[in-house]
C-alpha cells in the first residue's frame, strides 16, 4: 500500500517531467534573440519571432494589474481590518466564487462591458478580462499575508495613536509588502498564460501596436494560432512560446515561495 | 483621545472613512459577481425564450438554419470532466496520504511543490503538449487496443488520438493538484488524538490511515468537487484535444465537444444575435454549474474544518486553489 501511495506521486510527476521535457526539448532550439525581437513572417518564409506578442502580452498584463492591484489589495485589507463585519464573509464568499468562475465566462462577460458598446475588439477589454481574473487571487493573497503580520505590531501602532487607516497604510502593509509583491508577481505570471478570455476580447494582431483601442496580440493567442496552424514552422514557434511561458511562471512560482518563506520564519523567529 | 473604557470602545470602531472607503471597493467584488449574472442572463434572452428546456434536450446545432440544441455539448463536458475525475481521483487520494501519513519529512516540502507545479502550467502548453505529444501516443494506445474491447460501445469508431480519451486524460492531470493539495490539508487537520486512539486499540499503520481518511470524507469528497469546477470550466487544452466535434456518442475515441470549447471556438465567428445569444446561454449554465459545484465544495471543506479541528489546537486550514 505504501508503495502503491508512492507510486501515485510518481503518476503524477511522470506528466510534469514529460511536458518540460517536451516544451524544453522543442522549444530551447527554436529560441533565439530573433524570436523576441522580430516580428512574424508570412507564412512560407521561416524565422521571424513574436515581438509584438511579448509586448502585447506585457501591455495586457499591465492592464489587467492598473485594475486588479488596488481593488485586490483595498478588499483584502476590508477583510482582515473588519473581519467581524456582516459584509467581510459576503465579500470573501464572492472572492472565492469569482476565482472559480471559468476562464472562458469572463470572457463573455469583458465582451459585453468592454467589446459591445466600442463595437471593436480591444487591448482595453482584454486588460478588463485579466483583471477580472487576477482581483479574487490578489484578494487571497494579500489576506493571507496580512494574516501573517504579527499584531504586537497592529496593536503597537494603535497604542500609539494611530486611526485604523494609518496604522494599516504606515505599518501593517508594509510589513506585508514584499509578500503582497511576490504575490501580485505570480498572479500576473498566472493570467499572463491565460488564453480563453483574450480570444473575443484583445483578439489578435499579426502587426505591432500598443494602441489600447485597438486589438493586440499576445503570446498565449498567438500559440494557439501556431498550434492549430498546419506549418512546421510555426509548431517550432510555438514550442519557443511556451518555454517563455513556462520559464516566466516557474521562476515566479520559486520566487514567491522563497519569499514567503523567509516572511513566515522571520515572523515566527 | 479619550482612553475611558466607552472611548476606547469608539476607538476599535474609529476611522469610518477608512472603513467606507475600503467598503466600498469591497463590494465591487460582489457586484462584478452579480455583473457577470445579469450580463448573461441579458444577453441569452433570445435563445431562452425561443428554444425554452428544449435547447438542452435536441442535439442539431446548425448556426446556418438558426437551429440550437446544447445536448452535445452539456454531454461532452459532464462526460470529460467525470472521466477525468474517475482518473485523478485515486491519485490524488494516493499523493495526499504519502505526503501527509508516509513520506519522510526532508521529502514533504518539495513532492507537495512539485504536485502544485503542475497546477501553476497555464492551459493552452497543456493543449500544445496534448497536441503534438499526448494525441499521437493515445492514437497509439487507440489502434493497439484489443479487438475484444474495440466492438464494446465505449472503444468503438475510427483510431483518431484527439476525442475523448486524451481530452480525459489531460484534464486528469490538470485536476489532480487541486484535489491533492486540498484532500492533505483534510487530512492533515484530522486530529492526532483519532490516529492515538487507533494505535492503542492495536490498529496497524493502515488501519490507522483508514480511518483517518474515513474521518475527512466529507472535506474529502469537497476536495474531489473543487476539482470537478475545475474540470467542467477549463477550455484550451480540452478544445485542443477533443476534436470538437458535437455528437452523443458513449466512445471514448469519438470526438466530442464541450461547452466552454464551443463558445471558444464559435464565438467570433457568431454573425447573427440569435447565435450569440445561444452561445451566451451555454455560457450561462456554465456559470451557474460551477458556482453550484463550488459553492458545495467550499462547504463541505470549510464544515469539515470548523468541526474536526475544534478539539486540538491547530491553526487555521489554509486553502490552496
Amino acid at each position: 500500500m505504501t508503495f502503491l501511495c508512492a507510486l501515485s506521486v510518481v503518476i503524477a510527476l511522470v506528466p510534469l517531467a514529460f511536458i518540460l521535457f517536451f516544451v524544453l526539448r522543442q522549444g530551447l532550439p527554436a529560441l533565439n534573440w530573433a524570436f523576441f525581437t522580430e516580428m512574424p513572417k508570412p507564412v512560407g518564409e521561416t524565422g521571424g519571432g513574436m515581438a509584438n506578442a511579448i509586448v502585447g502580452t506585457g501591455i495586457l498584463i499591465g492592464l489587467a494589474a492598473l485594475i486588479a492591484v488596488p481593488i485586490g489589495i483595498t478588499c483584502g485589507v476590508y477583510i482582515t481590518e473588519f473581519n467581524t463585519t456582516r459584509l467581510a464573509p459576503a465579500v470573501r464568499f464572492a472572492a472565492d466564487i469569482l476565482n472559480g468562475v471559468p476562464s472562458i465566462v469572463i470572457g463573455v462577460f469583458a465582451y459585453a462591458i468592454a467589446v459591445l458598446p466600442f463595437r471593436r475588439f480591444s487591448a482595453l477589454a482584454g486588460g478588463v478580462a485579466l483583471g477580472v481574473m487576477m482581483i479574487p487571487i490578489i484578494v487571497r493573497t494579500t489576506e493571507e499575508l496580512l494574516a501573517l503580520v504579527p499584531s504586537s505590531l497592529r496593536e503597537g501602532a494603535l497604542a500609539l495613536g494611530a486611526t485604523r487607516g494609518r496604522a494599516v497604510a504606515t505599518v501593517i502593509l508594509p510589513a506585508a509588502l514584499p509578500g503582497i509583491v511576490t504575490g501580485v508577481l505570480v498572479a500576473l505570471a498566472r493570467v499572463a498564460g491565460e488564453t480563453a478570455p483574450l480570444l473575443f476580447t484583445a483578439f489578435n494582431n499579426r502587426f505591432f501596436s500598443t494602441a489600447l483601442g485597438q486589438p493586440i496580440g499576445s503570446l498565449t493567442v498567438q500559440i494557439f494560432t501556431y498550434a492549430i496552424s498546419p506549418y512546421e514552422d510555426w509548431h517550432r514557434q510555438a514550442w519557443a512560446g511556451a518555454t517563455v511561458l513556462i520559464a516566466a511562471v516557474l521562476a515566479f512560482s520559486l520566487l514567491a515561495r522563497a519569499v514567503t518563506r523567509r516572511l513566515e520564519r522571520m515572523h515566527r523567529g | 483621545m479619550a482612553l475611558s473604557p466607552t472611548g476606547r470602545r469608539r476607538a476599535g470602531r474609529a476611522d469610518p472613512l477608512f472603513r467606507a472607503g475600503t467598503g466600498a471597493v469591497a463590494v465591487l467584488v460582489i457586484a462584478v459577481v452579480l455583473g457577470i449574472l445579469a450580463v448573461l442572463v441579458n444577453d441569452s434572452m433570445l435563445s431562452v425564450r425561443k428554444f425554452g428546456l428544449s435547447f438542452w434536450r435536441t442535439r442539431t446545432w446548425d448556426p446556418v438554419a438558426g437551429e440550437f440544441g446544447a445536448l452535445p455539448f452539456i454531454w461532452g463536458t459532464l462526460y470529460s470532466s467525470i472521466l477525468a475525475l474517475v482518473l485523478a481521483l485515486p491519485v490524488s487520494l494516493g499523493i495526499a496520504i504519502f505526503l501527509s501519513e508516509l513520506c519522510p519529512r526532508w521529502l514533504r516540502q518539495p513532492l507537495a511543490f512539485l504536485t502544485e507545479l503542475l497546477a501553476a502550467i497555464p492551459s493552452i502548453v497543456y493543449g500544445l503538449w496534448g497536441i503534438f505529444v499526448l494525441a499521437p501516443g493515445v492514437r497509439w494506445l487507440e489502434v493497439h487496443t484489443p479487438e475484444v474491447l474495440r466492438r464494446t460501445p465505449f472503444f468503438s469508431g475510427p483510431p483518431l488520438g484527439v476525442g475523448m480519451l486524451a481530452a480525459g486524460l489531460v484534464l486528469a492531470v490538470m485536476v489532480i493538484p487541486f484535489t491533492a493539495t486540498v484532500a492533505r490539508e483534510i487530512l492533515k487537520a484530522v486530529p492526532v488524538s483519532q490516529r492515538e486512539a487507533a494505535y492503542a486499540l492495536g490498529a496497524t499503520r493502515w488501519e490507522a490511515i483508514r480511518l483517518a481518511v474515513h474521518y475527512g470524507r466529507i472535506g474529502i469528497i469537497g476536495a474531489v468537487m473543487l476539482g470537478f469546477g475545475r474540470a467542467l470550466g477549463e477550455t484550451m487544452a480540452v478544445t485542443m484535444v477533443i476534436g470538437n466535434n458535437p455528437q452523443v456518442a458513449l466512445s471514448l475515441f469519438a470526438p466530442q465537444h464541450t461547452m466552454a470549447a464551443v463558445i471558444a471556438n464559435e464565438f467570433t465567428e457568431a454573425a447573427d444575435t440569435l447565435y450569440l445569444n445561444a452561445l451566451v446561454e451555454i455560457g450561462l449554465v456554465l456559470f451557474l454549474i460551477t458556482i453550484a459545484i463550488n459553492g458545495l465544495s467550499r462547504l463541505l471543506i470549510w464544515r469539515m474544518d470548523r468541526t474536526k479541528t475544534r478539539p486540538t489546537v491547530v491553526k487555521t486550514v489554509p486553502l490552496a486553489a
